[in-house]
């Protein structure tokens, strides 16, 4: 791998940026631009790079997914924009939406700029469902019969009506991601960003939550971030794919596939299109790039 | 022929049910003890052991009807289940609020763990004469010496506890920006809720020790003292009720601390 690729990329983002910019009908504004970002981690001492230049601009409104091969930032990346860990260098920026209508109730403490969906379980154990979903809500500061209120479609939307005492462990582990895909809808941020949030759920499970996260996200539209280490889900929920090389993590090629599958989508019908296997290929050459050569990356995936 | 759900009702017969194995082994269970006491009493009367040291089960029982009568055990009893009553509770607020704020802040860490690592492996009871000289050998002395026994403990672990809240639950508090109240209220202190109660625990068994130890030689009531000066007395049958009781008491306090664990922690209910 040669060092100039990712300066490459780096220019064809700026151009991109700017192009955009010039446009008075860009067709979809910029809501997350990264330049530059990088994050060095010290293990033993030693510096390892986790993230060693990634430029992105990630549309308002659209599903980006991020695979590739596991230890190369993506879970980095994510804490990064979530705020929960800092950047060793790089600009991060966040366009905001149009401030909403402050008569909205919903609304009434200031709306959250994201919320994170984890890969491991996140719920907390001493709050029943609806305590959970409604967290985001009351640490805005909205009253509890209010945050109740608002939370209960929710509660409905992600298919757990009649379980909104309950307590997480009375749950399976598909529903208690289920409660923390509510928690992050009910607390109405501009950008959700998921971690592998399906990875650890069985093939069937898998399959009800991709199809209900689709249908939740065509509802909402929310600028969506999502990880993940199956390209065949990224296939069936993006607009765009990102996909990754590792160590250090940059960026390879972002592939468009918005135009590919039509929306409304539905899982069956893109995995059923002649495009779908073209999109596996293309993905899949650039990802065995990443793991052919590197044992160890196969290793981590059998694990 | 053979019809499996037939079977499987059967299976549930209330007899193959109750000699299913986890129920022989908690038959067994049952009857060790019970055949124990058997063996006791019958080698007592035939004189096999010597009853200056090991009264009858019936004697002793006997000894204890005879004390309920009299209102000499409930009295002991009583005595000491204040003494303990004032002390755990004494040792066991400030043990949570110093651990909390052990656990949430380093600047409060800094200060009190090298007080606790430097006097904690002190044994409490060797402090005995040091908190009757400054508190008499009145009832305070038994509440302080309980309440310093106890607090280590519970300290101890409601500091770990915090410490050891998976970092998970404090990134999603953090990426919903919940304030410091709330972090404390509803992830911290929740979080920290086992090892709080395992603190409890903990204390409530030093707590029985310490009482005990404390009513030999510095008090005129209580279990202790009802063992001491049934020794002193040679009224062997008083010393085992005195033991009976104490037992009963240990078993009465962990059965307490596990309901309070069921009710406060649901969800680690099994
Ligand atoms: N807190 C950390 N301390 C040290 N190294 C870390 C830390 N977090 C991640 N890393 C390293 O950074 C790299 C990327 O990790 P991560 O973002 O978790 O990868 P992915 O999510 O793509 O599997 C890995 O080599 C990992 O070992
Ligand atoms: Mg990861």
């Amino acid at each position: 791998m040669s060092d100039s690729k990712p300066s490459a990329r780096e220019t064809a983002a700026f151009a991109g940026l700017v192009k955009a910019d010039l446009r008075p009908d860009a067709p979809a504004a910029t809501k997350i631009g990264v330049r530059g970002l990088r994050k060095r981690f010290a293990v033993k001492g030693r510096p390892v790079d986790a993230l060693a230049g990634i430029d992105l601009d990630i549309r308002t409104g659209e599903f980006f997914c991020v695979v590739g091969p596991s230890g190369c930032g993506k879970t980095t990346l994510l804490r990064i924009l979530a705020g929960l860990d800092t950047q060793t260098a790089g600009d991060i920026r966040v366009s905001r939406d149009q401030p909403v209508q402050a008569s909205n109730p919903q609304t009434s403490a200031e709306r959250p700029l994201n919320a994170m969906i984890f890969q491991e379980q996140s719920i907390f154990p001493w709050m029943n469902v609806r305590d959970n979903v409604a967290f985001g809500l009351k640490a805005r500061g909205i009253p509890r019969n209010e945050r109740y209120r608002i939370v209960e479609p929710y509660v409905r939307k992600v298919g757990l009506e009649g379980f909104a005492d309950a307590l997480p462990h009375q749950l399976s582990g598909g529903m208690k991601q289920r409660v923390s895909i509510a928690r992050a809808f009910a607390n109405d941020p501009e950008i959700l960003l998921m971690d592998e949030p399906f990875a650890a759920l069985d093939e069937q499970t898998k399959l009800i939550l991709q199809t209900e996260l689709i249908r939740i996200w065509e509802e909402t539209r929310k600028t969506v971030v999502y990880v993940t280490h199956s390209i065949d889900e990224a296939i069936v929920l993006s607009d765009r794919i990102m996909v990754m090389s590792a160590r250090p993590g940059r960026i390879k090629e972002i592939i468009d596939v918005a135009d590919v599958f039509a929306r409304p989508r539905l899982v069956e019908t893109v995995k059923s299109s002649p495009q779908y296997g073209e999109v596996f290929g293309r993905v899949w050459a650039l990802l065995r790039d990443e793991v052919v050569g590197r044992p160890e990356q196969l290793l981590s995936h059998v694990r | 022929m053979r019809n499996t759900t037939v079977d499987r009702k059967h299976r549930t017969h209330i007899l193959t049910h109750w000699f299913s194995r986890s129920n022989r082994d908690r038959l067994l269970s049952v009857l060790s003890p019970m055949l124990l006491l058997v063996l006791w009493e019958i080698s007592a009367r035939a004189n096999w052991i010597d009853t200056r040291f090991f009264p009858a089960p019936t004697e002793v029982f006997r000894a204890a009807g005879v004390m309920v009568k009299t209102g000499e055990l409930w009295t002991n009893l009583s005595v000491s289940l204040v003494r303990i009553g004032i002390g755990f509770v004494l040792g066991a607020v400030p043990g949570i609020l110093i651990g909390l704020a052990m656990g949430l802040f380093g600047t409060v860490r800094a200060i009190i763990q090298p007080l606790v690592d430097g006097t904690f492996p002190i044994p409490k009871i060797a402090i005995l004469p040091l908190i009757m000289m400054i508190f008499g050998i009145g009832e305070e002395s038994k509440y302080v010496v309980i309440a310093v026994a106890v607090i280590y403990l519970v300290l101890i672990n409601t500091a770990a506890g915090v410490r050891n809240i998976e970092q998970i639950y404090l990134d999603v508090g953090k990426n919903y920006h919940a304030g410091k109240l709330m972090m404390f209220t509803d992830v911290a202190f929740p979080g920290a809720l086992p090892m709080i109660v395992t603190g409890l625990k903990l204390g409530m068994g030093v707590a029985l020790l310490v009482i005990v130890a404390a009513e030999f030689v510095g008090a005129r009531s209580g279990i202790g003292y009802l063992i001491w000066s049934s020794w002193e007395t040679f009224q062997v049958e008083h010393m085992y009720v005195g033991l009976l009781v104490s037992a009963l008491l240990g078993f009465a306090s962990a059965i307490l601390l596990n309901i309070l664990e069921y009710v406060i922690i649901p969800w680690k209910r099994r």
